[in-house]
């Protein structure tokens, strides 16, 4: 399962995370829909928000692993 | 060159999205996302096709230090990509947003589409 990759760098990144979901959109295992609740959410904007998720999916982002990315996430 | 094409769109432009394609053709889905968005909530869209040259995507990313596309900017300040902004509209921010920063005319502005090559 193409997930299976990016659930450890997230759960690294936000080990309080009260919800972390990935989704394989498409089925083809480069197309993920990312949903994310922490603490650490609370009071940033959301372009902050987005950006710790991109920080921590950084390598997969880069080597073309992730394709496409789509990003929920939510402050406690 | 090229880095202060783009920065001069980002800071000049009143609403500025960078996309895959441009309004007439849209070659992305995500784009294709911000673009409604953008447009039901009366924005001034000031589009950049990226796909014409990849040098272009890179130094617009290594100026947001956002890695996807597309990318949304209002009155020089990144707002996000596509579901960003689809959720600012869908709450109604993204119109507060735009009144904020642009004014209440915001509405009479009209679309384009910038070619940063040239």
């Amino acid at each position: 399962m193409a997930t299976e990759k990016l659930e450890p760098l997230l759960r690294e990144a936000f080990p309080d995370a009260t919800e972390l979901e990935i989704v394989d959109r498409t089925g083809g295992g480069d197309h993920f829909q990312v949903t994310v609740a922490a603490p650490r959410f609370e009071g940033l904007s959301l372009v902050e928000q987005h950006r710790l998720v991109y920080d921590a999916l950084a390598d997969p982002l880069a080597d073309g692993t992730i394709h496409e990315l789509r990003i929920t996430t939510k402050g406690i | 060159m090229l880095r202060e094409k783009i920065e001069q769109v980002v800071s000049d432009e009143p609403v500025a999205l960078f996309m895959k394609g441009t309004p007439e053709l849209l070659m992305c889905g995500n784009s294709e996302r911000a673009l409604r968005a953008l447009r039901g909530a009366g924005a001034p869209v000031t589009a950049v096709n990226v796909l014409p040259d990849p040098r272009i995507r890179q130094e617009l990313s290594d100026l947001s230090g956002w890695p996807t596309i597309p990318q949304v900017f209002i009155r020089g300040e990144l707002v996000g990509g596509a579901d960003i902004v689809e959720e600012l509209a869908a709450s109604g921010e993204l119109e507060r947003t735009l009144e904020q920063k642009l004014g209440t005319e915001y509405r009479n502005g009209t679309e384009r589409v910038v070619d940063v090559l040239a």
